[in-house]
């Protein structure tokens, strides 16, 4: 993008949030971008979360977010298995580890069946131990949550992004959006790569959602980021974990937990800390340490196992206990800010919901044809991975040439990550799509090839790709 | 699709490659080697730099060098070589590959696993702060530069002093790349008397002692690394674009622990007795997957007796299971292998490994609460394993026993 131009939907920022939206759109007969400060979708806090499809059990009762919550978690589910997105409905349990928690359990079941979820059940230690084998000594009780799952947070968003584009959705990535303009009914969005008149403008840029609302000189809230960092242990702890396994959550968090992941692995986080840093991305001594000593409480097996990676993700939290979602009266503006740590499940009703917002203030777009859900490559563990699928060995043997070793990913998958409608543009977001890279070596033994061969499939310059100055 | 073979041998590094060899040597007829990369040859592949077959070749070779002999000499004793190709599970009855012709089984009448080591990376070592481009470990590094030629960057710190730390110098500085310092959490470097003050007149990079990494800071590469002397409490920073994680060994024992056989938690891989018999019959262990990690002609030398043990046991295989005694340990011993070892089979040789400096010990063995065995040790050195004279544990009987430092 560059110059001018004129759209009938802008939408900042391409997170799962924008993505969703983006994708939602392009159902309807309008022009629309997405404006995307960093240079591939899916960089902010999507990129590092904990990759629950929540239920929405423990949401505040009435609550937008409870509400969008458990219409996401339908939406997405569904969306999911007709994308070939890696999706695992391994149910959860909420542990007790002392006789507070323990009484706490019943109002939580009641919470649930308030939020529309009456699935969960009370059950005893002795049952908890029955699904969760390898957990530490003292459980007193928990509740089973049968509906949560675990999926691929980096597909979702490339699922859609990918949608969005197909069907023709324009996707400027590096282009910061820096102010915006009011214009009559349109909005002039003002980017590090030029000027967009837009009749809409939606704000989806998740840690800077509330800096972007200041653009329109609103206020109705801050984002104050909330860090969780999270270690990721070796896929030989996988057997040791058969479900989520969440503690009793408080008002500020959902507490450390320990779950699987589809790739295969365990997880042991998030911790839940304030930063004034919205950059504050980094893990800290002192945040793993935390995360060890509860690991070691609730499963101390779990640390003998090898630590295979360690991020830091940060919520967009605010003053408030819920969404700010809003369309001021007049404005044909929609700030979709504060998606806290539920952003990922309620994506797809997000969308929806900002459609109706947009429909009741005169968006008449007639609707499209619905088009085609593209097919993600399979990177869970619970799909039929390139390399042992046959069939599409024999039509392309770089299927069964593996690269990366400890995730088994294959010369063919990369080579289709860097082409692709919206393709890898980085080490890191080929890491996404892919999943080279990302295992228990870390790269001692393919990065250097993988680099390799991204640079003769991209004809980018190593030096780009790794930081160093040309 | 499947095939029938005697051995098959997971990995072509010097251990796979010398056991297959000596397999042939010893008559028999079908023996497989199956090796995940285009080139056989295992780590040496990418150590450009002269330090093997000492022992084995009686040469004094470079590692890609010696990575070829060993290949050219497999293949000239009618070993098969599937290269390319991936063993993705394996079994007492063989192993499952995959490759660009697709799933395949080998059926074998023995494996022998020989799968390698590799360095453990940043995460696993628990260094917080920001993930930028620019964090190694020396394998990577080595590819990077000898086998991609890719750039790396111009000042590095690396973490680790012991031998291989050594070598990722010398790669640094093929690949134009200042060494800033070791550092190592250790009171001096683990590496060969001398080391130390070659690294520091030679590659100008001081070896900083009882130091480790606090943080490394960077947005899209590493900008500085922030260390902390463990003794005095010193924090500071190195201003450096690239940080090569040395050293700090892992087996790559994921097949090994996957097919079920018995793992020793000392070493982390395959618990076996000095002839790389595992507690399955059918399969067994060679090379730095039993016990990082030891020097390519060292591995290349034991496999042999890895090979020699299978092609025995394939003609006259023992009926039922073995009775074995554990060999344990106790801190600051870090491991001791063999750590299984059959009863009535004394073991052939004995190698032990501490976590710290020690000095003037008594290497103890203890068995139903007594010390059967002791021994005096002048000193040990973290991170490099060392020779116990094997008669140590004759002493031992049908009960399983611990060693300790004392
Ligand atoms: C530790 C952690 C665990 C979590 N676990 C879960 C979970 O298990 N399940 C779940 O459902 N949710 C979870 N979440 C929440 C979920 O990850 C977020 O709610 C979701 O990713 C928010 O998406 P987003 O698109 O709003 O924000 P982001 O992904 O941050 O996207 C915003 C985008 O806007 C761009 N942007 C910002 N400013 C500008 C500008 N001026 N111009 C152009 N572009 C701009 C940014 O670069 C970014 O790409 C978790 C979050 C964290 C931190
Ligand atoms: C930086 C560095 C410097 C060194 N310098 C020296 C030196 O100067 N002198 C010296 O003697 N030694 C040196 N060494 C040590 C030496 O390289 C090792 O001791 C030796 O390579 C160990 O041999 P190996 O066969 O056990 O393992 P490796 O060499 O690691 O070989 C294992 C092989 O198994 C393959 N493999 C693993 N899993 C599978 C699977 N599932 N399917 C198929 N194949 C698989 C791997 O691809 C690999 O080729 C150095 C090592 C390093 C890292």
């Amino acid at each position: 993008m560059s110059g001018w131009r004129d759209v009938d939907v802008a939408i900042i920022g391409a997170g799962v949030v924008g993505c969703a939206l983006a994708r939602e759109l392009a159902r309807f007969d309008c022009s629309v971008v997405v404006l995307e400060q960093a240079t591939d979708i899916c960089e902010g806090t999507s990129k590092a979360n904990t990759a629950i499809l929540h239920t929405g059990f423990d949401c505040v009762a009435g609550s937008l977010e409870s509400r969008l919550v458990h219409r996401g978690y339908e939406l997405l589910r569904d969306y999911a298995a007709a994308a070939n997105v890696a999706i695992e409905a391994t149910g959860a349990v909420l542990v007790a580890w002392d006789e507070d928690q323990a009484a706490s359990l019943p109002a939580l079941a009641e919470k649930a069946r308030a939020n529309g979820y009456p699935e969960s059940v009370l059950v005893g230690a002795h049952e908890v131990y029955e699904l969760e084998p390898h957990l530490g000594e003292g459980v007193l009780a928990g509740l089973r949550v049968p509906g949560e799952s675990i999926i691929d947070p980096w597909s979702v968003v490339s699922a859609f992004a990918t949608e969005a584009v197909r069907a023709g959705v324009e996707l400027c990535l590096g282009t910061r959006v820096e102010s915006l303009e009011r214009e009559g009914e349109c909005h002039v969005v003002c980017t590090t790569s030029g000027r967009v008149r837009a009749r809409w403008v939606l704000n989806a840029a998740g840690l800077s959602s509330s800096k972007v609302d200041g653009f329109c000189d609103h206020h109705d809230f801050t984002i104050q980021p909330r860090r969780g960092e999270l270690i990721v242990f070796d896929k030989l702890s996988r057997a040791l974990v058969n479900s989520i396994i969440l503690p009793v959550p408080t008002k500020r968090t959902k507490g450390v937990l320990i779950s699987p992941t589809v790739f295969g692995n365990v997880l042991l986080g998030p911790t839940a800390d304030d930063v004034d840093d919205p950059g504050a991305t980094g893990t800290t001594r002192e945040g793993l340490e935390r995360l060890l000593d509860a690991g070691a409480r609730m499963m101390p097996e779990l640390l003998d196992e090898e630590v295979t990676a360690t991020y830091a993700g940060l919520r967009a939290a605010s003053e408030h206990q819920d969404y700010q979602v809003r369309r001021h009266e007049g404005e044909n503006y929609v700030c979709i800010g504060a998606i806290r740590s539920t952003g990922l499940t309620s994506s797809m009703a997000l969308a929806e919901y900002v459609m109706e917002l947009m429909r009741s203030a005169g968006f008449d777009a007639a609707s499209l044809p619905a088009p085609p859900v593209p097919v993600m490559a399979p990177l869970g563990e619970g799909q039929r991975r390139r390399y042992l699928d046959n069939e599409l060995i024999a039509v392309n043997p770089a299927y069964g040439e593996v690269v990366c070793h400890c995730e088994r990913v294959s010369a063919g998958e990369i080579v289709d990550a860097l082409k692709g409608d919206v393709a890898a543009t980085s080490i890191s977001g080929l890491r996404r799509r892919t999943r080279a890279m990302n295992g228990r070596c870390q790269g001692f033994y393919c990065a250097a090839r993988v680099v390799a061969m991204m640079i003769e499939a991209t004809g980018r310059v190593a030096s780009d790709l790794t930081g160093l100055p040309r | 699709m499947s095939t029938d073979v005697d051995v098959v041998v997971v990995g072509g590094g010097p251990a796979g490659l010398s056991a297959a060899m000596r397999l042939r040597e010893r008559g028999v007829s079908r023996v497989v080697v199956v090796e995940r990369e285009k080139v056989a040859g295992g780590v040496p592949r990418h150590c450009v730099h002269p330090g093997f077959g000492m022992r084995d070749l009686h040469r004094l070779l470079s590692g890609p060098h010696y990575a070829e002999t060993m290949v050219r000499r497999a293949l000239a004793r009618g070993v098969s070589l599937l290269s390319a190709t991936t063993v993705t599970s394996c079994d007492e009855g063989g192993v499952n590959v995959t490759s660009a012709r697709g799933t395949q089984r080998i059926d074998a009448r023995a494996v022998i696993l020989a799968t390698g080591a590799r360095e453990r990376p940043r995460p696993a070592r628990g260094v917080p702060g920001d993930r930028p481009a620019g964090v190694f470990t020396t394998g990577q590094l080595q590819q990077w530069t000898y086998l991609e030629g890719l750039p790396v960057g111009a000042r590095a710190l690396v973490v680790g002093a012991e031998h291989v730390s050594f070598s990722a110098i010398l790669t640094l500085r093929h690949a134009g790349v200042a060494t800033v310092a070791l550092v190592t959490e250790h009171q001096r470097h683990q590496s060969v008397t001398g080391a130390g003050l070659v690294a520091r007149t030679w590659g100008h990079a001081p070896v900083h002692s009882f130091t480790r990494v606090v943080e490394i800071i960077g947005r899209r590469r590493v900008e500085k690394v922030v260390l902390e002397n463990l003794m005095t409490g010193r924090v500071w920073s190195e201003t450096v674009d690239t940080v090569v994680f040395s050293g700090d060994w892992i087996p790559d024992h994921e097949l090994a622990r996957r097919c079920g056989i018995v793992m020793d938690p000392g070493t982390l891989g395959p618990a076996s007795d000095a002839l790389g018999r595992t507690s399955n019959a059918n399969i067994y262990a060679a090379g730095n997957l039993l016990h990082p990690v030891e020097s390519a002609d060292v591995v290349s030398l034991w496999a042999r007796d890895v090979a020699d043990t299978v092609a025995a046991e394939l003609l006259h295989r023992a009926e039922g299971t073995r009775p074995w005694v554990t060999l344990g340990i106790e801190k600051p011993v870090s491991w001791v292998w063999p750590n299984r070892i059959i009863v009535g089979h004394a073991p052939t040789r004995l190698r032990l490994h501490t976590e710290s400096f020690t000095s003037a010990r008594t290497l103890q063995l203890v068995s139903s609460g007594h010390v059967v065995a002791e021994q005096r040790l002048r000193r040990t050195t973290p991170n490099r394993s060392m020779n116990v004279a094997s008669s140590f544990v004759d002493a031992l009987g049908e009960a399983s026993a611990t060693i300790r430092l004392r």
